[in-house]
């Protein structure tokens, strides 16, 4: 009887615990949703900024962040992915594929504002990128290399390995087996993971703020070595550096900037859950 | 029957998976156009023998091998190794089709030698579907997946895969053990037919097939052969106990 | 007839697979560059301030003439948030993933994990956002402080964050726990609780001592939302209700003011350094505890 009691206890502490971490996620959600929405309009999403980012839009900071992203994507997923294939398809259990497995851990464990550093040193300052989309982009990209390399190991390692068998017995070539055999049926974890990838490198700011991000600049960029604005720089800049912006364009901007992620969020788990349920081995 | 010449030479092969020996010091030699059959309990290195006479037990890290296999009298550690798979091939114990379709699952190994032609492919995966009794079956769904194929259906479309390729050799993995009676007689009538041919090598645990469609046989046990001869030989005066213990059914 | 094609093939993938190679070989290349751009960058420092200094002089006045570059105070205020974002979130943390791993029906558990996904989705800026703009003024009122902005508000803040890493690691160690301890307590006669508590929790201990080390991982390496709730003084922290800075803050706030290659720039980089240095030994040993679950 008393271990029952104890047991009662226990699984009420460990709910109320589930409870404490997953009801301030929806907290969080409504008051954004709540506060923000009503600075939604398409004004404010397609107008360049007026009067010191008092007024006017933020569309420069939208684009910004999209072409951020698609930067870091190209540079990424095919080093990414040609990497996971090394691992899982070519390294044998060697002090080199370890190494290589402990590099990737550390990177996914260097602080967000250290990438921001080494982006700085080595591509606006060592190469003379100087602050601009293209160091920006390089900087997010080896940030996301990491989640791009884990996604695309499992998907790579959840093809059976009979595939790898029965094509290499009709007289394919290791190469011919991985592009036609192995590579066609990651693709869908591939593209999840990727999609991960491009709501973690949206939503990062610490990595722009010296690379890329511009504070104020009613202007589109022109070119790969142009500085932007970018939407989380810009939430932080409107939030702490400049006084007497409008609460609702505070909160219209940081829900741009969740949507943005969580429906990349939302696609990467949607593609996920029909690729589970059309597999067909 | 007078043979002269000699497709597959295995000389002193022994095989080991780390520090295990699957197969130990086997010599033995098969010939042109006879079906081949090996026989034994679960573990006597049967399906190792087979997957170092094309040399995909390679892709396992802890297999190693000593000792020679010839194929037509060339070594076939020094032939190209795509080459070599094409001209011997193998039909696993289970069938294994690629999550593709019917026609991409025949046209697969003649793809991958640079076969592009529409035209060629389909006289290619016509012929194979057509020797391996399944074109009837299956000529007006080419392109449905060829997981929706039935068990037997499935491992006659993985035997017309190998004879796209065109090989000299083929070798038979128990390709009867996942199958009812009538598929399987249906796939020892296509082994009996491809005999004019092709070099059938056919492992089996199933002592009666190898009795019905077997022209010699061979028996192993824990790596050892312990005896050849003409199957019919083999079955009613074999010369070691041991066979005739096995045949019996005493053990296995 | 295809000889020629097959030449060239074997040409084209003896190029792949070295590309493969050299790609597979990056991650090793980009930890070493990470680390000697840090140092190339940072080292200089230290010709005029010695290392000992640097990392215990009390004061951190990087602008006033002659500067003072002590981080002991920025040190103290990574300490400060990362403990008590760590006493906040690891027991609710192992107990949630206790919870969702072991006891929550199965609806309940999808609905559970994907908040605690949702909630790893979501930017640091705009948690650092919410935490400033509903957070702070609470813990003010609270505690009737001048401002809200304090190492309280941001381990709070950081220990929210840390969750979905403590809460999704010590799940997956927790659900490794084999089938069989479970069936052989409760065959004994344990309850649930007994089972979970004394036999599936102590089982899952190396997986759940890596769950806290990347969780503290992510804290110290946190900037962006603990810059906007901790109120940035770089004094030596007193009380948890009192502003304090964190090593990340320091870089992110003042990178923007320095001259490159000059003392207060480097001396940014070489917080770098060290912040780089403790995250790769959390992260090995997180690894370490890891791979012993697996085994």
């Amino acid at each position: 009887m008393k271990a029952q009691t104890e047991q009662r206890i226990a699984v009420s502490i460990l709910f109320l615990c589930t409870f404490l971490v997953v009801v301030p996620v929806l907290v969080i959600l409504i008051i954004i949703s709540m506060k923000g929405v009503s600075a939604l309009t398409v004004s404010f999403l397609f107008d360049m900024p007026q009067n010191g980012m008092t007024s006017g839009g933020i569309f420069p900071a939208i684009l910004g962040t999209v072409y951020l992203v698609v930067g870091a994507i190209v540079f990424a997923v095919p080093l990414g992915v040609l990497s996971a294939i090394y691992l899982v398809e070519y390294a044998k259990d060697t002090p080199l594929s370890r190494l290589i497995k402990l590099a990737i851990v550390n990177l996914a464990g260097v602080p967000s504002v250290v990438y921001g550093l080494f982006g700085l040193g080595i591509f606006v300052i060592f190469f003379g990128f100087g602050a601009s989309i293209l160091s920006g982009s390089l900087t997010l990209g080896i940030m996301i290399l990491p989640v791009i390399i884990t996604a695309s190991r499992e998907a790579l390692e959840s093809v059976p390995k009979t595939f790898r068998i029965v094509s290499l017995s009709l007289g394919a070539s290791k190469w011919q087996t991985i592009r036609h055999s192995v590579l066609p049926h990651a693709i869908p974890g591939i593209l999840t993971g990727t999609i991960l990838g491009l709501g973690r490198a949206a939503g990062e700011t610490a990595p722009i703020l010296f690379t890329v991000a511009a504070f104020y600049l009613p202007k589109l960029p022109q070119s790969v070595f142009d500085q932007t604005m970018a939407l989380p720089y810009h939430l932080y800049v409107i939030s702490t550096q400049v006084p007497g912006i409008p609460e609702h364009t505070r909160y219209g901007t940081a829900l741009v900037l969740l949507l943005l992620v969580l429906l990349l969020n939302l696609g990467a788990i949607i593609l996920r859950y029909q690729f589970r349920k059309k597999k067909k081995w | 029957m007078v043979k002269n010449t000699v497709k597959v030479s295995i000389q002193s092969l022994s095989i080991f998976y780390d520090t295990v020996q699957a197969v130990k010091n086997l010599t033995l030699d098969i010939f042109p156009n006879e079906i081949f059959t090996i026989i034994g309990p679960a573990n006597s290195g049967k399906s190792s023998l087979l997957l170092t006479l094309n040399r995909l037990g390679e892709i396992n890290p802890s297999y190693r091998k000593t000792g020679t296999v010839l194929l037509d009298g060339e070594n076939i550690d020094t032939l190209n190794v795509e080459i070599l798979r094409r001209r011997v091939g193998i039909v696993f114990a289970l069938p294994f089709p690629l999550p593709i379709s019917i026609y991409d699952n025949v046209a697969y190994g003649p793809r991958m030698q640079g076969i592009k032609k529409k035209s060629i492919l389909d006289g290619i995966v016509e012929s194979a579907l057509t020797e391996a009794y399944l074109w009837d079956e299956v000529k007006d769904r080419l392109q449905s997946p060829a997981m929706n194929l039935s068990g037997g259906q499935q491992q006659r479309l993985c035997i017309a895969r190998v004879l796209a390729l065109k090989p000299e050799v083929i070798m038979f993995d128990e390709p009867t053990s996942g199958l009812d009676p009538i598929s399987t007689a249906r796939v020892e009538e296509t082994l009996r037919t491809l005999k004019a041919h092709y070099t059938i090598i056919l492992v089996t645990n199933n002592v009666a097939q190898a009795a019905r469609v077997g022209d010699r046989t061979a028996f192993l046990l824990m790596g050892e052969l312990i005896e050849l001869d003409n199957t019919n030989k083999l079955f009613t005066a074999p010369a070691d106990k041991r066979t005739d213990d096995y045949i019996t059914g005493k053990f296995g | 007839m295809n000889t020629a094609w097959n030449i060239v093939r074997k040409i084209k993938e003896h190029v792949i697979e070295k590309v493969i190679l050299f790609s597979g070989t990056t991650s090793i290349l980009f930890v070493l560059l990470i680390f000697v751009f840090l140092l190339k960058e940072g080292l200089s420092i230290f010709w005029m301030v010695p290392l000992s200094d640097f990392l215990f002089a009390k004061n951190w006045y990087p602008i006033s003439d002659p500067p003072q570059f002590g981080i002991l105070p920025l040190i103290l205020g990574s300490l400060f948030v990362t403990f008590g974002a760590a006493v906040l979130s690891v027991p609710i943390g192992i107990a949630s993933a206790l919870f969702i791993a072991e006891i929550a029906p199965p609806k309940l558990k999808e609905v559970m994990k994907a908040g605690i996904e949702l909630l790893a989705a979501i930017p640091s800026v705009v948690i650092g956002f919410i935490g400033m703009m509903t957070l702070g003024p609470l813990i003010k009122d609270l505690f009737n402080l001048t401002t809200g902005l304090t190492a309280l508000t941001g381990s709070i803040t950081l220990a929210f964050m840390a969750m979905p890493t403590i809460v999704s690691i010590a799940e997956d160690a927790i659900t490794a726990v084999p089938r069989s301890y479970r069936e052989a307590a409760i065959a004994m006669g344990a309850t649930k609780w007994q089972t979970t508590w004394r036999i599936v929790a102590y089982a899952a201990r190396p997986g759940m001592i890596a769950a806290v080390m990347l969780g503290i991982g992510r804290v110290i390496g946190e900037t962006m939302a603990v810059m906007m709730v901790t109120g940035n003084a770089a004094l030596i922290p007193r009380s948890f209700l009192q502003p304090v800075r964190t090593l990340t803050a320091t870089i992110a706030a003042e990178m923007g003011e320095t001259v490159q290659g000059g003392e207060h720039y480097s001396a940014l980089f070489a917080i770098g350094i060290i912040l780089f240095i403790i995250t790769f030994i959390i992260n090995g040993i997180a690894d370490l505890y890891l791979h012993r679950t697996r085994k």
